[in-house]
């Protein structure tokens, strides 16, 4: 197990270094001068290049890449060009607003998928697998953003439930933030939801042909039983594993859903920083949420290997 | 049961997705109403039987839009998934037949690219790029490259081991014609299943792009950009918002029970098991 974990752990910094090294060039490579973008076309070549000086953009760029690194380990991630504020306090603010997010996309969508996936499986060929698993094709097909803006239709302004955009702050109390985030936390999950409820309906199904399955069943167990205690638990590691891999979609989702409905989120900022060439913050915000994928796939793998002793000798 | 079902749904797969084709065709030559014709005296105006879909906020045909709004969504998704097959196979290939170090290579490569969330970066790209229909694709395929190469290395490592290639690498056959002669014949059914999965996915993450403002730019109609627009007039005229969403739903739609129902034809096993 220790070589497993160390082997594990040795791909992760590899995969993490590698992962700031491409967003650095990237960002080296696309065009726009931050400094020709925040003084103007107007600006004087001496202005220019004292600009650039300060912000450290004339220095060789393994120095840059190098400083940078160093920053981001020691919590230091510069400070943006717009906001005039370090890149830190930016994103400690809008953390508290994708997480929360995030995480209640997650829990929703597995919460709605695992035990409608079970059911399918357990009924499978009936009207209940066939109705499910329908909506759940249909499901699959909707985008994210678009689920949004028929959820603000439906229980925004058709039935005045919920909040249509906009986030009040945890300031002002748990219970109206919650509501702001449970559209777009929906919107988010359903998706979701349906892919990982036909996985875990395919998984299950999988595991039901087992004999182990078969030997609970003539060992005397109900057939509740026998689906509960041994069929599902054994299909959990490909349903563990896709949960991990819907971290980076929800991620990503985040960017336009969080325009859906105005969220003063980490998306928003990455697409305002974008928009106003704040390279800095761009390259801070990339590399952080590369970063968590990484982390979050590296703890799936880690959490597979628990659940199913057989993958910690599967190679790397 | 299950066969029927299956088949069901190659059958609804196709039909949408030639649906589809045939409307982005045909809006090439013909549609209600010109797409970018403005008509400031019926703006906003609900369904009826002069605009079946209503009007947008400049009185433009909704109907008509549509229409030609499918035109640069599967033109954007069918070159983003041309870009990452056509560069993911031969690394794929390349990768199974060499193997050793270029496979590594190539596949942690492959583990670095997944780490991205794919959107996040397509917005990061066309942002930074400038947006448009051209880097939309580019970005949207190059997303498509590790999947394709994932996959082609997977499925090419089957057939490799197989006695007739061994037969023909003892005929004296190269690497390359290895692969081109009887490695990609016999894996292009499953590349034509992950094409379809990547040809959905595309057009969700275009219709995204274009949500933002960052995909095909007016006043070309696209899919995305109605719904965006359709935002600001939600509370006046609620359909604006349903139509677009409901034609990329569709595409999707389509599309995937396309992918499903080429899957159970290539796997048995799975057609049992379901």
């Amino acid at each position: 197990m220790s070589s497993f974990l160390l082997r594990r752990l040795l791909i992760l910094l590899a995969t993490l270094l590698a992962a700031s090294l491409v967003v650095f060039a990237v960002l080296q490579i696309l065009p726009g001068d931050p400094a020709a973008i925040m003084l103007g076309t107007g600006a004087r070549a001496d202005t220019l290049a004292a600009l650039r000086h300060r912000l450290g953009l004339d220095a060789p760029l393994a120095l840059r890449y190098l400083h940078w690194m160093v920053g981001m380990l020691t919590g230091d991630f510069g400070v943006s060009y717009t906001y005039s504020v370090p890149v830190r306090v930016l994103v400690a603010e809008r953390v508290m607003v994708s997480l929360p997010l995030a995480l209640l996309a997650i829990v929703l969508s597995t919460a709605i998928a695992i035990p409608v996936g079970v059911l399918a499986a357990a009924r499978r060929g009936r009207a209940a697998d066939a109705a499910t698993m329908g909506i759940a094709q249909i499901g699959v097909a909707i985008p994210n953003f678009w689920l949004g803006l028929l959820l603000i239709l439906l229980f925004a302004i058709r039935l005045p439930w919920l909040p249509a955009s906009g986030f009040p702050g945890w300031g002002a109390g748990a219970w109206p933030a919650l509501r702001a985030l449970v559209l777009p936390a929906l919107a988010l999950a359903l998706p979701q939801a349906a892919i990982l409820a036909r996985v875990t309906r395919a998984a299950v199904i999988e595991t039901l042909g087992e004999d182990f399955v078969r030997t609970a069943r003539a060992k005397g167990l109900t057939r509740n039983a026998a689906l509960w205690r041994h069929a599902v638990p054994n299909a959990l590691v490909p349903v563990v594993t896709l949960i991990g891999l819907q971290f980076s979609f929800l991620l990503a989702g985040t960017v336009i859903v969080e325009n859906v409905f105005t969220l003063p989120g980490l998306g928003r900022l990455v697409f305002q920083a974008i928009a106003q060439r704040d390279l800095i913050v761009v390259q801070d915000l990339v590399v952080l949420l590369a970063g968590s994928v990484i982390l979050v796939n590296f703890l799936v793998d880690l959490a597979a290997a628990w659940i199913d002793p057989r993958q910690r000798r599967s190679g790397a | 049961m299950s066969s029927i079902w299956r088949s069901r749904n190659l059958i609804a797969g196709a039909a949408l997705s030639l649906a589809m084709l045939a409307v982005a065709l045909l809006s090439l030559i013909w549609t209600p109403y010109p797409p970018t014709g403005m008509d400031f005296l019926h703006r906003l105006a609900p369904p009826s039987a002069v605009h079946p879909f209503g009007t947008d906020s400049f009185g433009r045909d909704v109907l008509s839009m549509i229409m030609t709004g499918a035109q640069s969504s599967l033109t954007v998704a069918l070159i983003a998934v041309a870009v990452g097959a056509g560069i993911g196979v031969p690394l794929g290939a390349l990768a199974a037949s060499r193997g050793g170090l270029l496979d590594d290579v190539v596949m942690r490569g492959c583990d670095l690219a997944f780490a991205f969330p794919a959107l996040l970066t397509a917005v990061m790209i066309t942002a930074l790029a400038g947006p448009g229909a051209v880097n939309a694709m580019l970005a949207i395929g190059i997303f498509n490259i590790p999947v394709f190469a994932r996959v082609t290395r997977g499925a090419a490592r089957g057939v490799l081991v197989r006695e007739f290639v061994l037969a023909a690498r003892t005929a004296g056959r190269s690497d390359t014609a290895i692969v081109l002669i009887h490695v990609l014949p016999n894996i292009a059914a499953v590349l034509m299943v992950q094409a379809t999965i990547q040809f959905a996915l595309a057009i969700v993450a275009d219709a995204g792009l274009s949500y933002v403002g960052l995909g095909v730019q007016p006043p070309q109609p696209s899919w995305g950009r109605m719904l965006n627009e359709a935002q600001t007039f939600i509370w006046r005229a609620p359909l604006l918002a349903v139509f677009p969403g409901l034609a990329i739903t569709l595409a999707v739609l389509g599309l995937n029970l396309l992918g499903d129902g080429m899957q159970d034809l290539l796997d048995p096993r799975l057609r049992r098991a379901r």
